[in-house]
């Protein structure tokens, strides 16, 4: 044990240093940023919430050619569908079932009409599990609600593609 | 206080009433100042770790363990069915109760004390051993392994850091000539150079100060020391059973502890209510208030200390104790004595 050792020791010298090291830290800025009140800049191909988008003209773009079903390596998507009155093919039924879902996003790359996308939002805990089974008008207002998000990201992100 | 009851009534009486009112002019701000030291250990913590801290409840989070207490209050007590229940019951009160009454001797400024008597120091040390039948009784009454591991390595753990304490204690004591509190301040005045009121400035009582400081963390289970609640060990020691207002006994009683301890080395080596240097414009702010001062800075070094240092291995902790912390103090009370002999009372001229 050398001489510099022992006064290390014996002075705690380590301990000095440390806390040294810890009080500079102690007057830093965070690194955290003050989640509920400030939020950090997502990516336009972030893949958060499921939507249904619609045509400027209120029609619904999904055409029920379940790609998107077909894709889903966790098989969350339920469809059905049918001939509208008018003769056009559209879904009576589109589930989503959120907590079997993955987000990876397989489907907005399936969908030949940009139809269902992953939007931005990740904030949707609910209190029950059922809350989590979306159907289609869930998604269908959620794509109504976040359309311009949704519209902006994928004109962002299309040069990409 | 006490004299001005007795102008009214029985002597006996106002002697009553003047320790009542001084037993809760003590417990309150102390129950109050427990939830806000427990916001700023959370703070300080959250600081160096470059993280925010509670920053949501009231401003600045200021109210954060007033709502945390208020959800303890509206939980259910839950008992194990296979707990011993009297006893299970009876330990997180005792820890409460044990924290509190040890604050009886603690002056706070000139005269500013509940009981001042001439073994106050020695009431400590009584006070603060028992401290540990808490978690004892908790750890065995719960019946439970984990608890029961936690309870073990408390009584280990604080035995051992204890009798360093003790010897810590001596020296202090010798320099002091007395085991009364107020007495180990007053002796302080001016003691390093005339100017000095701090025991821990002498180099001869420095390293015992630092010994007491660490053994004090030690001694409340703070982070280094904190192998009785080891979470990745023992889920939460012996406070795993227990939930709603015997958990929140037990939180107080522990935080309680560490504002005592702060105290102890305020007051034993840092001059308690005395100012800093014995400086004369210094004696206009009341005592109290250099007191409180020096309680919280010891309170920051505590947290500091928690945010800085890895908890120890078991057989860390009892190497430190029993190996290095004994036989230094040890070493050094026979130095102090024989220093004190040579110049204080003059054997060797």
């Amino acid at each position: 044990m050398s001489l510099a050792h022992i006064v290390k020791t014996f002075t705690l010298w380590e301990f000095v240093k440390a806390h040294w090291l810890t009080l500079k830290y102690f007057f830093r800025p965070k690194a955290t940023i003050n989640y509920p009140f400030e939020k950090n800049p997502l990516s336009p191909r972030f893949r958060g919430e499921h939507a249904l988008r619609r045509y400027p003209n209120g029609e619904e773009r999904c055409i029920a050619c379940k790609l998107c079903e077909a894709i889903c390596p966790a098989q969350a998507i339920t469809i059905e569908a049918e001939p509208r009155d008018d003769g056009s093919r559209r879904t009576t039924r589109y589930d989503i079932d959120m907590t079997k879902c993955i987000y990876c996003g397989f489907c907005q790359e399936a969908c030949p009409v940009d139809a269902i996308v992953e939007g931005p939002n990740f904030e949707y805990s609910t209190e029950t599990r059922e809350e989590l089974i979306y159907d289609k008008s869930k998604l269908l207002a959620n794509g109504d609600r976040w359309e311009r998000a949704l519209a902006a990201n994928l004109a962002a992100d299309a040069p990409y593609r | 206080m006490t004299d001005f009851f007795a102008r009214y009534m029985s002597y006996d009486l106002g002697w009553f009433l003047a320790t009542i009112i001084g037993i809760l002019l003590i417990a309150l701000p102390l129950m109050l100042a427990v939830a806000m030291i427990i916001y700023a250990d959370r703070k300080i913590w959250a600081a160096m770790a470059l993280r925010r801290g509670p920053n949501v409840v009231g401003p600045f989070g200021l109210l954060q363990s007033f709502a945390d207490g208020l959800k303890v209050f509206l939980k259910e007590t839950i008992i194990p069915s296979s707990a011993n229940r009297g006893l299970f019951l009876i330990a997180p009160i005792l820890t409460f109760t044990v924290t509190l009454i040890a604050w009886a001797v603690i002056p706070f400024g000139p005269g500013m004390v509940l009981a001042n008597i001439n073994v106050g120091l020695l009431y400590i040390l009584a006070v603060s051993s028992l401290g540990v039948y808490g978690v004892i009784l908790a750890g065995w009454a719960s019946n439970s392994k984990y608890p029961f591991y936690s309870a073990i390595r408390a009584a280990a753990q604080m035995v051992s850091y204890e009798v360093s304490i003790g010897f810590v204690l001596i020296s202090v004591v010798l320099y002091a000539d007395s085991f009364n509190l107020s007495a180990i301040i007053g002796a302080q005045r001016g003691h390093v150079l005339g100017f000095f009121n701090a025991f821990g400035l002498n180099p001869l009582l420095f390293p015992m100060a630092v010994v007491f400081l660490i053994s004090s963390m030690a001694e409340t289970a703070r982070t280094p020391f904190d192998l009785t609640e080891a979470e990745s060990e023992l889920v939460a020691g012996y406070q795993t059973e227990y939930s709603s207002m015997s958990f929140a006994l037990f939180w107080l009683g522990e935080y309680g502890n560490v504002l005592l301890m702060c105290a102890l080395n305020a007051v034993l080596f840092w001059g308690g209510w005395l100012p800093p240097v014995d400086w004369a414009p210094l004696y206009v702010i009341p005592g109290i208030f250099w007191f409180f001062g020096k309680i919280l800075f010891f309170f920051f070094v505590f947290s500091w200390v928690k945010a800085t240092v890895p908890r120890y291995r078991y057989d860390q902790l009892m190497r430190l104790g029993w190996k290095i912390f004994l036989p230094l103090s040890l070493f050094w009370v026979f130095l102090v004595s024989g220093w004190l002999m040579l110049t204080r009372y003059g054997v060797g001229s």
